[in-house]
C-alpha cells in the first residue's frame, strides 16, 4: 500500500517514454534507462539542489545556534520579561502561516529596496524567514531539553571563573548534544520539504535567474515536463528529490521516529 | 556579576527574538491591521473600512463553502487516519497472536514500521506531484490504469479523479480524493505512534484477557483501545491542525487551485485566491484572521474535551 506507489515512481523514472505510455503498471522496464536522471538533473533540478543545500546549510546551523541560545536564556535564567519572550515564541506554533503570507511578502519586498541581499529571491533572506519560522519549535523543544540538565556543572564551571558564554559552548551545549540531534534533523527535513515560504517569496522578477528549492522546482517541472510528455523525466526528478530525505531518514531512523513521536506526545 | 547575567541574556536572546519579531510577529500583527481597510495590495491606497471586511465575510458564499469543505476534512482525516493507523498497529504489536512467546506482532513488524513512514518523512510536494501521476485521468495512471485493466472502468470513460466536481455522498468527489491522500500520507506516523503506546501496555493484561477466551476483536476494543484514549485523543488534535492545513494538496493537486469551479476551496485556497487573484488583500487579511480565530478556538475545544483523568498501570 505504501512501497507499492514509491516503487512505481522509482521504477517508472527508470523506463522509456514509450513504456510509461504503453505499460504504465508494470513495476520492472524491459531496460534501465539512466539517462533520465541525466535529462532531469539538467533541466534544473540541478539548481534546485544547489539552492536547497545552500539554503540549508545556512539555515540550520543558524536555526540551531540561534535557537539554542534563546532556549537556553530563557531556561537557565531569571529576568524580567523571560515569560512574556517565552510565550511569545509559543504561540507562533498556533498561527497559520497564511495570515502572515501578505505583510511577510511586503516586509521582504520592502527590505529588499533598502538592502538587496534580503530582499526577494535571495538565498540569505530566505535563510532568515526559515530560521525565524523554526525558532517557535527550536525554542520550545530545546527550552525543555536545557531544563534537564543537571545545574552542579553549570555552578562548578562558573566557580572556576568561565564566563557565561564560554560556560553555554564548552559544558551545556555538548551536553545538549541528543537534544540538538533530533530536533537538528527534525529541520533539516522540515526545511528540505519548505515549500510555501519559498513559493511565497524566491519569486524572479524576469531576467533575474530563479533560485527555486527542490519543493517550489519540482511542482514548475511536473507542469513543464507535462507540456513536453517527458513522464519519465519527471519520475526520475521526484524520485532525486525523495532520495535525500529517504536517506537520511533510514540512517537516522530511530531518533527521527522517537523525535518526532516525542513532539506528539510531550 | 549581576550586570554580567543581564549583558550574557542580552546578548544571547537579541539576535533571535528580532528575527522572530520582524519576520513572524509583525506579520501577523500587519494581517491583523490590514483586516480593517480596503487594501487592495498593488497600490498605496488604503482606507480604514472598520469591520466591514468581518461583516461581507458573513454573506461570501464561497467562503461558506469553504468553511464546510473545511469541517468536511476536520471530520474525515482524524477519523481515517486513526482508524487506519490503530487498525496497522494493532496488527503489528499484538495481531500475530500468542504462542509460546506470547504477544506479538506479525512477522516482519520491524521493517513495515520503518517502511510505512516513509510519507512521513516526504514532502507534500513530492507526494502531490507523485499522486498526480496516480490520478491520471487518461489510463496512464496508477489507478485508472489498473482498474482499466481488469475491466472495472471503462477506458473511454476514466475516473476524473481531483477534476470531478459531481458530489459523492453530499460532498464534491474532489474532496474525497484529496482525503485518500491526506490519510495515505498520515496513517504511517500514527501508526508508529500508537505502536509505542500500545508497547507501553503491560503483557499481562493481554494475556489475561486471552486465558479468559478474549478473541482478537474483543481484545481490541475492550483493552488495547480503551488503554491508548490518552495517545488517540493528542493525535485527533493533530490531526486537526492538519485537515485545516490541506491547502498544499488543493493548491497542487485541483484545477485552477481549488477547482473544478470551486469545487475544492478551503479557507487557505480562498484566502490564497482573494489576495493574489482577486487582489483584494484586505479581505484576504480579514479571512485569515477568521481561520485563526476558528483554529484557536477548535484547539481550546479540542483539548477540553479530550482532557480526561491518566490511567496508570
Amino acid at each position: 500500500m505504501v512501497v507499492y506507489p514509491l516503487l512505481w515512481v522509482v521504477m517508472s523514472a527508470l523506463k522509456t517514454d514509450s513504456e510509461v505510455i504503453r505499460e504504465p503498471l508494470s513495476l520492472f522496464p524491459s531496460s534501465l534507462q539512466w539517462d533520465n536522471f541525466a535529462r532531469a538533473w539538467t533541466a534544473g533540478i540541478d539548481s534546485f539542489f544547489l539552492n536547497t543545500l545552500l539554503v540549508l546549510v545556512g539555515s540550520v546551523f543558524l536555526t540551531m545556534l540561534l535557537g539554542s541560545m534563546a532556549a537556553y536564556a530563557l531556561a537557565r535564567y531569571e529576568f524580567p520579561g523571560n515569560r512574556l519572550i517565552y510565550w511569545m515564541f509559543l504561540s507562533g506554533l498556533t498561527l497559520p502561516i497564511y495570515l502572515a503570507a501578505v505583510p511577510l511578502f511586503k516586509g521582504v519586498y520592502n527590505t529588499g529596496v533598502v538592502l538587496p541581499l534580503l530582499g526577494p529571491n535571495k538565498h540569505v533572506m530566505l535563510i532568515l524567514v526559515y530560521v525565524a519560522w523554526s525558532l517557535s519549535f527550536t525554542v520550545f523543544f530545546m527550552h525543555s531539553f536545557f531544563r534537564t540538565l543537571p545545574t552542579a556543572i553549570a555552578e562548578a564551571g562558573l566557580v572556576d571563573g568561565a564566563s557565561h558564554t564560554r560556560l553555554f559552548f564548552s559544558v551545556m551545549l555538548p551536553m545538549a548534544k541528543p537534544g540538538l540531534i533530533s530536533i537538528g534533523i527534525f529541520n533539516v527535513l522540515g526545511q528540505w520539504n519548505q515549500w510555501y515560504l519559498p513559493t511565497l517569496l524566491m519569486q524572479s522578477v524576469a531576467g533575474e535567474p530563479k533560485n527555486q528549492v527542490i519543493a517550489q522546482g519540482l511542482i514548475e517541472l511536473s507542469v513543464n515536463q507535462g507540456y513536453k510528455s517527458d513522464w519519465s523525466g519527471l519520475f526520475a526528478g521526484v524520485t532525486m528529490a525523495m532520495l535525500p530525505v529517504l536517506i537520511v531518514y533510514i540512517v537516522f531512523q530511530r531518533q527521527v521516529q522517537s523525535g518526532l513521536t516525542a513532539g506528539v506526545g510531550k | 556579576m549581576r550586570h554580567g547575567v543581564a549583558r550574557f541574556v542580552t546578548g544571547f536572546l537579541a539576535l533571535p527574538v528580532a528575527l522572530y519579531l520582524f519576520y513572524v510577529v509583525w506579520p501577523f500583527v500587519q494581517a491583523a491591521g490590514y483586516s480593517l481597510t480596503d487594501w487592495g495590495g498593488y497600490s498605496d491606497r488604503q482606507q480604514f473600512v472598520g469591520l466591514d471586511n468581518y461583516v461581507r465575510l458573513l454573506s461570501d458564499e464561497l467562503i461558506r463553502k469553504a468553511f464546510w469543505h473545511n469541517v468536511f476534512f476536520l471530520v474525515t482525516v482524524p477519523l481515517f487516519t486513526i482508524a487506519l493507523a490503530l487498525f496497522l498497529a494493532f496488527l503489528l504489536n499484538v495481531g500475530g497472536r500468542e504462542d509460546r512467546a506470547g504477544i506479538r506482532g506479525v512477522f516482519g513488524s520491524g521493517l513495515y514500521k520503518v517502511i510505512f513512514f516513509f510519507p512521513q518523512v516526504l514532502s507534500l510536494v513530492v507526494i502531490a506531484v507523485m499522486w498526480q501521476q496516480i490520478y491520471r485521468t487518461d489510463g496512464q495512471g496508477l489507478i485508472n490504469g489498473l482498474l482499466i485493466k481488469i475491466g472495472l472502468v471503462d477506458a473511454d470513460n476514466p475516473i476524473a479523479f481531483t477534476n470531478d466536481p459531481e458530489p459523492f455522498l453530499g460532498v464534491p468527489a474532489v474532496l474525497w480524493w484529496l482525503l485518500l491522500i491526506a490519510v495515505w500520507s498520515g496513517a504511517g506516523f500514527y501508526m508508529v505512534l500508537f505502536s509505542a503506546a500500545m508497547q507501553s501496555i503491560p503483557k499481562d493484561v493481554y494475556e489475561a484477557a486471552i486465558l479468559d477466551g478474549a478473541g482478537r476483536f474483543h481484545t481490541f476494543f475492550r483493552i488495547t483501545l480503551p488503554l491508548l484514549r490518552d495517545t488517540v485523543s493528542v493525535a485527533w488534535v493533530y490531526l486537526g491542525f492538519i485537515a485545516l492545513d490541506m491547502f498544499a494538496l488543493v493548491y497542487v493537486m485541483t484545477p485552477s487551485q481549488g477547482g473544478p469551479n470551486h469545487a475544492s476551496e478551503i479557507f487557505a485556497s480562498v484566502i490564497n485566491f482573494n489576495a493574489f487573484q482577486k487582489g483584494q488583500f484586505g479581505y484576504a487579511c480579514a479571512i485569515a484572521v477568521a481561520l485563526a480565530i476558528f483554529t484557536i478556538l477548535l484547539a481550546a475545544l479540542q483539548l477540553r474535551i479530550t482532557r480526561r483523568e491518566r490511567i496508570e498501570y
